[in-house]
């Protein structure tokens, strides 16, 4: 039904707005990089509610296609972040 | 000529992973790749010069489902200018990165870089152009963290944050586009999308997005500290092309996809924006104790220029001055490019034969290096925008649109802008004049020193003297 | 290979790429630079020489390259070109030979002599620009070449008042720039025509074209040191004195001068810059830098801080020539270009023999001076005689026709008495200066005596230069009215200039 989609687009943008708000205000590190990934995990329900064609009908595979690929970079980009953040912090008591 | 345009990626990309492969070989298969790369390059500039346009679908996919490639002049030239850029820093880098485990490690990451570069410049659909973007953000992130000093680490976390948020929203973008108009092909889009609030939403959330990546004031903040701890050759590729490739893109979206779309007033944002950038940049860069702070700062202010020409493109009536004014653009960023490069490739000898790039303390370092004491001037000429550099003809061009369609703000801002340039670059040129002499020391060039003079050469006299086909190129569009 | 394609193109040249080889030469290459040098000139020399025959039978000489769209690159030989070249390159030649005396056993000669060449490359590629574009892109190429060289002693204070000369230089350029891009938006590609071209724009621009007028000549008055745009060159005069000779005579001053006469008669066109009133205002300028110059001039013990600001006065005679409406008036401003060279060159040469040889660095150290060099006094006391307007020499001459085409302009009123008291000023300060140098008794020793009394009074290289241009100076007073003197030249200016 597309008050379904409606519903779905709608929460996808809060979280989006709330993992945004988080990244830009929060000074931690960690806090940042999962609010990071909140916002990514909006933009993919965001495209899954873009991929609903309506009742019965098969979802366009296009945009799933689009979320798996975006799973594999923000997994990437996550691990790298942390990585750089263990060197950081591994320097830091060493000081 | 078509293969040309899949070899420029590919090429890069085999050569990453050889060099994974063959951590001994690493320098030699780097070097290789990256004389095989510009080969392919230049093949492919000639190939859209004689025959326009180049498309390649990979795998045989039809657009819309499949990744296709479309190589028009505008991608061509920058193309050329990264294969260039990067050749050159690679040969200096063969020289400057000497430890073994270090090659091995640091090669890998510089072809991807570079495979997420060219990939860029073709990539004819908005999804992966999301890919590459965020290939290109991770490789620069992990070799501006390349070293492992806690202030060159604690810069790239936050390059690479900034660098994430930034694609977030450009995939919010994407997303909106795909619900609104059903497909990603950049040259379907261009014709179909029209004003309303989905193509505005989207456009804002990708351009604020990719001004997050360009270093766009006030978004410019992690520039300064990554691009000046990163390792010589690194800052090079970051200010010269990484900033480059994210301007490209706003470049694509506001001038073609985008067209019908946006509004002067948006114009008149990024213009002020980039005002603010030539100015905040530039007045940094005046105060800056180090050579590499000083760069950084310099691409800030750079890149502003870039962006104050987008009010003139709105406001411009004919589309042949449109045209003219769009090149002078090309002309500034290609000049920019070589001579950013030329410019840190410099100081990283400075660096490396004082163990600083301290201001101050540059005399000595200065006048017993005269050739790339003369490439930090070549450079800082063309920075500056003084004739006969390529980037002179592209502020005429910035002054002409402007004074053309009236909007004075943009003459004020480009000479202080320029004035202030010149007060920094020849803050650093002043100290290679000094009362010692060093008797019978013939001027000669080392290896390392070559690249960054060529670079600056290509940028002052080169693009300068020669610039009148970035004009003709340009006009081969999608 | 067309020569009337070339030509211009190989003068730049033959200056050009010695300098770049030059760069790369060692130390102690003393031959080879030397050999580079004036093998340069001597062909500069030859080929100014076909053009000048050339330009006369009115053959065209053009070279011209495409940079961007709407923007040629354009070097163009005409009457005006022709004489400028002409100048800058027989006093290349000259300075070249002084500045191989003065500075031997210098450090960073190659260094010196690289961008020695290049400034006389830019000087000339000034000369012959054929459009306000390719002007602009030399007169900035201009400061880049003559920066290293104001530096190039490698002191604090050399280095300071290179900054100092810079930030004036460039700041000028940024404003003939501006005023440049402007003109190129209303009225196209603005070619040098003889005559001007804007006075075919419709009337609403004329606003427009008085404020880019004011541009320009701002932007081209730092370089000719129009008060109060002037203050870098005393602040240049750390430099050697082959580089004050050649920035005071030939190069930089002249250039903002030459810039000044091409905008008025080249680009505007001498009637209509007067139907706007342009001329008036650079009148006005020019006639108070004139006197304003002069005065400082007057206050200054250190010899080259003297003649520094006697060239501010004396190079506003040219911008006040171009202001006088009328072929008389301009033959004067024009005619001075090449006199006040010649005559100031002279002026600087003697100074820096003085300094080389004795150490005198002021006015007050130059007691019985005479009597130690008199060769050298005795080309100071032509030039200087010449400077306050003493017939037969050059400057005389000059003055003359400033002052009759100021007659015949209805300008009397104030030039005359501009003239007439600088004149005065310049007599006050020369003519001490001589009766120091010759009148007085030398007090017990010299301040620092680097170069010994021996058969010539300093070292050969020294002494030729100031003794030709100072016969220069006098022929091109005496033989003023012989074909091919500068005078005649001029003239040949002004019947074209004014389709007369």
């Amino acid at each position: 039904m597309l008050t379904t989609q409606l519903l779905y687009g709608l929460a996808a943008c809060f979280i989006v707005a709330l993992g945004l708000r988080t990244a830009l205000l929060h000074a931690s590190l960690l806090h940042r990089v999962i609010a990071i990934n909140v916002m990514g995990a909006g933009v993919f329900m965001l495209l899954i509610a873009v991929a609903y064609r309506g009742p019965g009908q098969q979802p366009d595979p296009l945009p799933h296609a689009l979320v798996l690929t975006g799973i594999v970079v923000a997994v990437s980009a996550t691990a790298l972040a942390l990585a750089l953040a263990r060197r950081l912090a591994a320097e830091h008591d060493d000081d | 000529m078509t293969d040309a345009i899949i070899w420029v990626v590919a090429l890069p990309l085999a050569g990453a992973l050889a060099a994974l492969l063959l951590p001994r070989l690493a320098t030699a298969v780097a070097v290789g790749t990256a004389v095989a790369t510009s080969v392919s390059a230049a093949a492919l500039l000639r190939g859209v010069a004689t025959q326009g346009v180049l498309h390649y679908e990979l795998g045989g996919w039809s657009a819309g489902l499949g990744i296709a490639l479309r190589a028009d002049g505008l991608s061509a030239m920058l193309l050329m200018m990264t294969a260039l850029v990067v050749l050159a820093a690679s040969i200096y880098t063969s020289a400057y990165i000497t430890a073994p485990a270090e090659r091995a490690r640091f090669w890998p990451l510089w072809l991807l870089l570079w495979t997420a570069l060219n990939a860029l410049l073709l990539s004819g659909d908005l999804f992966n152009l999301y890919v590459t973007l965020e290939l290109l953000g991770l490789s620069a992130v992990a070799l501006a963290a390349f070293g492992g000093k806690r202030a060159a680490v604690a810069a790239a976390l936050r390059y690479l944050l900034v660098g994430l948020l930034g694609s977030m929203m450009f995939l919010a973008g994407v997303s909106l586009i795909y619900a609104g108009y059903g497909t990603l092909d950049m040259a379907q889009l261009a014709h179909m999308v029209t004003a309303g609030p989905t193509a505005w939403t989207a456009l804002a959330l990708m351009t604020a997005g990719l001004l997050l990546k360009t270093a766009l004031f006030p978004l410019h903040f992690w520039l300064p500290p990554a691009h000046a701890s990163a390792p010589a050759p690194v800052s090079a590729v970051l200010s010269a092309l990484v900033v480059k490739a994210a301007f490209y893109l706003v470049l694509r979206l506001w001038l073609h996809v985008f067209a019908d779309v946006v509004t002067p007033a948006a114009a008149n944002l990024l213009g002020a924006l980039g005002a603010a950038a030539v100015l905040w940049g530039s007045w940094q860069a005046l105060q800056a104790e180090r050579l590499k702070l000083l760069a950084a700062y310099s691409t800030v202010a750079q890149l502003g220029y870039l962006f104050m020409f987008f009010p003139l493109l709105q406001a411009l009536p004919s589309v042949t001055a449109r045209d003219v004014a769009a090149g002078g653009l090309v002309m500034l960023a290609l000049t920019h490019g070589f001579a950013k490069a030329g410019l840190f490739l410099a100081i990283g000898i400075i660096q490396q034969r004082s163990g600083h790039d301290s201001i101050q303390q540059l005399d000595g370092t200065a006048q017993r290096l005269p050739a790339t004491t003369f490439s930090i001037a070549l450079a800082g000429v063309a920075l500056i925008g003084l004739p006969p550099s390529g980037a002179f003809l592209g502020k005429w061009q910035l002054l002409a649109g402007a004074v053309a369609t009236g909007q004075w703000v943009w003459v004020v801002v480009t000479a202080i802008g320029s004035l202030l340039a010149m007060a920094y670059i020849f803050r650093v040129i002043g100290h290679a004049f000094g009362h010692q002499s060093y008797p019978n020391l013939p001027v000669t060039v080392a290896r390392e020193e070559w690249p960054a003079l060529l670079l600056a050469a290509v940028a002052v006299l080169g693009l300068g003297l020669a610039g009148a086909p970035v004009w003709q190129l340009l006009e081969i569009r999608v | 290979m067309n020569l009337d394609t070339w030509l211009p193109l190989l003068v730049v040249a033959s200056s050009l790429l010695p300098g770049l080889i030059i760069f790369f030469l060692r130390e102690d290459s003393h031959r080879l630079r030397t050999v580079l040098n004036l093998a340069g000139a001597g062909l500069k020399l030859l080929l100014v020489g076909i053009m000048i025959w050339g330009v006369f039978h009115e053959h065209v000489y053009e070279t011209r390259w495409t940079l961007a769209p709407g923007l040629d690159l354009v070097l163009h030989a005409d009457t005006l070109s022709v004489l400028f070249v002409t100048l800058s390159t027989v006093l290349w030649l000259v300075t070249t030979i002084y500045a191989i005396g003065y500075l031997e056993n210098s450090p960073h000669r190659s260094r010196f002599f690289g961008f020695f060449s290049l400034c006389v490359s830019a000087t000339v590629g000034l000369a012959l620009a054929g459009n306000m574009f390719t002007f602009v892109i030399f007169y900035e190429l201009l400061t880049l070449a003559t920066y290293p060289l104001v530096a190039h002693r490698g002191t604090p204070e050399a280095v300071r008042g290179a900054r100092i000369y810079l930030a004036y230089t460039l700041g000028g350029g940024m404003l003939l720039l501006v005023g440049t891009v402007w003109l190129h938006v209303l009225a196209g590609p603005t070619a040098f025509v003889e005559g001007g071209t804007l006075s075919r724009l419709p009337a609403e621009y004329h606003q427009q074209l008085q404020a880019i007028f004011v541009l320009l000549i701002m932007g081209l008055g730092v370089k000719a040191a129009l008060v109060p745009l002037h203050g870098w060159l005393p602040q240049a005069m750390v430099a050697p004195a082959p580089v004050s000779a050649l920035l005071h005579a030939v190069a930089v001053v002249k250039a903002g001068a030459f810039g000044i006469v091409r905008v008025v008669y080249d680009v505007y066109g001498v009637n209509f810059a007067d139907q706007l009133g342009l001329l008036t205002a650079l009148g006005i300028a020019a006639g108070i830098t004139i006197v304003y110059g002069s005065v400082r001039a007057l206050l200054q013990d250190n010899l080259k801080k003297r003649l520094a600001w006697s060239t501010v006065s004396q190079v506003s005679y040219i911008a006040l020539g171009t202001a006088i409406l009328g072929p008389v008036g301009t033959v004067g401003g024009i005619v001075h270009l090449v006199h006040q060279g010649i005559m100031k060159i002279t002026l600087f040469f003697a100074a820096g023999n003085y300094a080389e040889t004795l150490g005198i660095h002021s006015v007050s150290e130059m007691n019985g001076v005479g009597r130690r060099m008199p060769a050298t006094t005795l080309a100071f006391s032509v030039a200087a005689l010449g400077m306050i307007g003493v017939p037969p020499i050059a400057g005389f001459v000059s003055k003359w026709y400033l002052g009759l085409g100021a007659l015949e302009a209805g300008m009397a009123t104030w030039v005359i008495p501009v003239l007439l008291t600088s004149s005065a000023l310049n007599a006050a300060y020369f003519l001490p200066i001589l009766y120091r140098a010759w009148f007085r008794d030398p007090g017990p020793a010299w301040p620092a005596e680097h170069i010994p009394a021996a058969r010539l009074e300093t070292s050969a290289a020294l002494l030729w230069p100031p003794l030709v241009t100072a016969t220069l100076a006098l022929a091109a007073g005496l033989f003023a009215a012989a074909p091919y003197s500068p005078l005649e030249w001029a003239a040949l200016i002004a019947q074209r200039e004014y389709g007369l």
